[in-house]
């Protein structure tokens, strides 16, 4: 009896918590979406969103950042994928340094990336500078460790080397091998770092601000000092993207977890 | 008076019957072993003894004391698991001492006794080596000193050997025996290797879908099959479904070949029936000129595999049966594939089951 | 099943180069392979991180001088920095806790499946979720005119800013930070829980040991380095923090990341080698932070064999 009594002691402290913890992270959604259809003391009602969407800044801030993000994307992949597949297959001895180097987002956060950019690269021209590849290259640094360890994770789980081998074995090249063997059995992982890049370029603020790019945080963060209630609207609209960036991983059969998964830059 | 019983256990996970109405009876100082294949619910009842299920209907008694709504921490028994339950942060004398050390023990007293069981194990030199560093059968050794470091009533193990290599598990049954008789202590052991459980055990319950088909002594299981399925399950058995002829002389028919059974006699006649016989009770004789007579098994060997000590040879009966016989590796030349042999067996030798 | 995960244990097996592939030439194919990658690392983030720390030690002249080092240790900075220890420490160890409570509940309290799924997949959203949108999220709820301000005003009669309280402080961004830093601890320590093996808490129980013994005895310890890495992780996710407090401050508050954000726009009138100085500061604690972290999980993975 007593083996009994005791588990359903816990039983109820365990709903308990979950209780507290939902309520905690629901209630500020909730309040925040009644908080964006605020009109007035009293009224409610769709405006702000009608006038965030109508407002052109919002538009190009939203492309804007969406630009970023699929040039993020695109630099990223070309750049790891071949990474992945050779350390994976032919340097393992460079897996400890490629595993340092994703741990440095922690040791280097965004703050500091910004100031070594900005600093660092005072002496090149404007277009680089101005134009936005500086934001995109920092951008690419930021999501390298979620992009690589889901490239990882990715690779470890098909068999690369029989894969490659039998492969060249029927005579293909290491082009072919890489685009007709490796990349088609590897779309879930390249899906899950690209939705992860997404989610973290469309959420970054800090680098976006301090280099002044109209990124879509900017933006947000823009409004937020001018009507409460309209940036109560985009960050609930930030939310869903993000959602909806998790979502496709889970249609995918992905698990959302792991360390990885918090995104820098963002916060 | 029995010292541990399970009266009348029935646990239900869900429609399925874990283990429907069983009742097993120990004596003190008995090894019993539980053997079955998966889902019998061999290992639900040894978790119902331990604790750590609660039965839907029926009770755990210890000593004459009912422990059935007693906590796992709270009941006398030592448990042995089938892997991984050594504690990762202990060494091996820690993991011993750990018993000891909720009991309060002064840590003279622990190590000293801790020392004592590692030596019974044979692992006095490990006793500060952790489990990472030890391989499957030294941890199961640990295990083993650590259920039996606070002196329990009863000793449970949960196919301790299933996890181990093939040598080193003949090597730590024959140990964990030795020790049990040793020691004296009461045991439940629950394997599906049903040479470790003949081996080793004073009786044994042969366990299917949540009851107990058989418990007997491991030379009655084997010898004496009481149901069709601890036939099956328990050593290589020939099953012949055959016809009763005559109940009163106690004569069969198998095919079309009468056979004299003494197990039939008193049986109705036309009565189905099988006919059980190990294949190292028949007996090979070859026949060089073809035909036999009806009331002999002739026939044609069908394969021939060497285990070892015996030979075992197919036999494919002209009458369409197959009777498998293991004859002593030393005279198999004799029985080539393709020849053809009368095979026999003793009216004595072969037991008889109904046939619904 | 492909999960975004923790980086793989200390000590995994690389297989050999297969024989047809150690040939010279192949050889240098396959570095031609990895090489934009690391001229990529080593141009943009290896050559910034070497502008800071030159940066740190230069003035207006590119002289050497220790003069923006030695500014670190003047009150103002000093204050930065023990503010966002403060803030970090504190943020990880209620994170820490609470992260901890709610995944131990969903994981291993005997709740149903989904329930886990459920709260891993809300992490693995709600870690992602920092920023300026977090930030807006807080004011409309507990701000001054939030929505929960309003109804426990309203409904309740209790007047939340008449106890001093204020969002844009240092108690409203502990409160705000925890939405992010309880996720990340639920997703971290996941997997520890998950590898507390059920024989190690029944053969404690067999043992005599109550379930709270069996904690103090087995499972905290064995649990110890995964939660200190957990915290550590914490502390350098809320300490490298700009974006939320930013948000929700507009840089008033004296954090590290805040003041580094002043001085590069311009706002704080200083030496623009000084947020080099303040970036150095921030890399060297999160330097040790990190290695901290990494001896942790040597350790941790010793109990996954």
């Amino acid at each position: 009896m007593a083996a009994m009594r005791r588990r359903s002691r816990f039983f109820t402290l365990g709903w308990l918590w979950l209780a507290l913890g939902t309520g905690y992270f629901v209630v500020p959604l909730l309040a925040t979406l009644v908080f964006s259809l605020k009109t007035g003391r009293d009224t409610y009602g769709v405006t702000a969103y009608k006038e965030e969407f109508l407002d052109p800044a919002f538009r190009e801030s939203l492309f804007f950042s969406l630009k970023l993000a699929v040039f993020t994307i695109l630099i990223v992949m070309v750049l790891l994928i071949p990474t992945a597949y050779w350390v994976h297959l032919k340097l393992p001895r460079l897996r400890p340094i490629i595993e340092f180097l994703t741990i440095l987002p922690f040791v280097i956060p965004p703050i500091v990336l910004v100031v070594g950019l900005l600093h660092g690269f005072r002496w090149t021209p404007t277009w680089f500078r101005g134009g936005y590849l500086i934001l995109v290259v920092g951008y690419g640094v930021l999501a390298f460790p979620y992009v690589y360890r889901s490239l990882d994770a990715g690779l470890r789980a098909i068999d690369i080397h029989t894969l490659t081998e039998a492969a060249q074995s029927l005579g293909a090249r290491w082009t072919t091998v890489l685009f007709r063997v490796i990349l088609p059995n590897l779309r879930s992982a390249v899906l899950s770092a690209a939705f992860l890049t997404l989610a973290l370029v469309m959420g970054e603020f800090t680098m976006g601000q301090l280099m002044q790019f109209p990124t879509f945080a900017v933006h947000i963060a823009y409004i937020g000092q001018v009507k409460a209630t309209g940036a109560a609207a985009l960050s609930l609209i930030s939310f869903a993207i993000t959602w909806i960036a998790m979502l496709g991983l889970l249609l995918l059969g992905l698990r959302v977890g792991g360390r990885a998964a918090q995104v820098g830059g963002t916060h | 008076m029995p010292y541990l019983e399970l009266r009348n256990v029935t646990k239900r996970f869900g429609p399925v019957a874990a283990l429907d109405d069983v009742t097993f009876e120990l004596e003190q100082g008995e090894f019993f072993s539980l053997l079955g294949p998966s889902g019998c619910g061999k290992t639900t009842a040894l978790r119902i003894v331990a604790g750590f299920e609660t039965p839907d209907a029926g009770s755990v008694v210890v000593d004459g004391k009912d422990v059935t709504r007693t906590p796992p921490n709270r009941r006398d028994m030592g448990m042995v698991f089938q892997a991984y339950s050594l504690f990762p942060n202990m060494t091996a004398r820690q993991n011993v001492e750990f018993g000891l050390r909720i009991r309060k023990r002064g840590s003279e007293d622990r190590s000293k006794r801790a020392r004592e069981l590692l030596d019974l194990v044979g692992l006095s030199q490990q006793e500060d080596r952790y489990p990472y560093q030890m391989s499957g059968g030294q941890q199961q050794r640990v295990a083993l000193a650590r259920a039996l470091a606070i002196e329990p009533q009863v000793l449970l193990m949960d196919e301790p050997l299933s996890a181990l290599d093939a040598r080193v598990r003949v090597q730590l049954r024959e140990e964990i025996r030795r020790i049990q008789t040793e020691l004296g202590i009461t045991a439940l052991y629950v394997t599906h290797d049903q040479e470790e459980a003949l081996s080793i055990s004073d009786r044994v319950a042969v366990m299917s879908a949540g009851h107990a088909e058989q418990v007997a002594a491991p030379f009655h299981i084997y010898g004496e099959p009481a149901t069709p399925f601890v036939a099956e399950f328990v050593g290589t058995m020939n099953r012949l479904e055959s016809a009763v002829v005559d109940g009163a002389t106690g004569r069969v028919r198998w095919g079309t070949t009468e056979l004299a059974v003494d197990a039939a006699k008193g049986r109705s006649n036309g009565a189905r029936v099988l006919v059980l016989v190990r294949p190292e009770s028949v007996t090979l004789e070859p026949l060089p000129n073809g035909q036999g007579s009806a009331d002999v098994l002739s026939g044609q060997i069908v394969t021939s595999v060497f285990l070892g000590p015996v030979t075992r040879v197919k036999v494919g009966t002209d009458d369409g049966g197959v009777l498998s016989a293991d004859v002593p590796s030393s005279s198999a030349a004799r029985f080539l594939v393709g020849s053809r042999v009368i095979a026999r067996f003793s009216a004595e030798q072969a037991r008889v089951l109904d046939l619904a | 099943m492909i999960e975004a995960e923790q980086a793989p244990p200390p000590g995994v097996v690389s297989e050999p180069p297969p024989r047809s592939l150690q040939a010279g030439r192949g050889r240098r194919w396959v570095w031609l392979g990895v090489a934009p990658f690391f001229i990529y690392t080593a141009a943009f983030l290896l050559y910034p991180a070497i502008s800071i720390l030159v940066g740190a030690f230069q003035d207006d002249d590119g002289n050497v001088t220790m003069r923006l080092v030695r500014e670190l240790f003047e009150p103002g900075a000093l204050n930065a920095y023990w503010t966002s220890v403060k803030l970090s420490v504190i943020t990880a160890l209620l994170g820490g806790l609470f992260g901890l409570l709610l995944a131990y509940a969903a994981i291993l309290g005997g709740l149903p499946r989904w329930i886990r799924t459920a709260l891993t997949t809300f992490s693995g959203v709600a870690a992602n979720f920092a920023g300026v949108p977090l930030a807006f999220t807080f004011i409309s709820t507990i701000g001054f005119t939030g929505i929960v301000t309003k109804f426990l005003n309203d409904q309740l009669g209790f007047d939340l800013y008449g106890t001093g309280f204020k969002l844009y402080s240092f108690a409203g961004l502990v409160i705000v930070y925890l939405y992010f830093q309880i996720p990340l601890m639920i997703l971290v320590i996941a997997p520890a829980l998950d590898g507390l093996r059920r024989e190690w808490r029944e053969a404690a129980l067999n043992l005599g040991a109550s379930p709270s013994l069996y904690w103090r005895h087995v499972a905290l310890p064995v649990l110890l380095p995964s939660l200190l890495g957990a915290g550590i992780l914490l502390f350098g996710s809320a300490f490298g923090a700009y974006a939320t407090a930013y948000a929700l401050t507009s840089g008033q508050l004296p954090l590290v990341p805040l003041l580094i954000g002043n001085v590069t726009t311009g706002n704080v009138l200083s030496d623009p080698h000084y947020g080099d100085a303040l970036a150095l500061g921030m890399v060297m604690v999160l330097a040790v932070a990190m290695t901290g972290y990494a001896i942790l999980q040597r350790k941790a993975s010793r109990w996954q064999r």
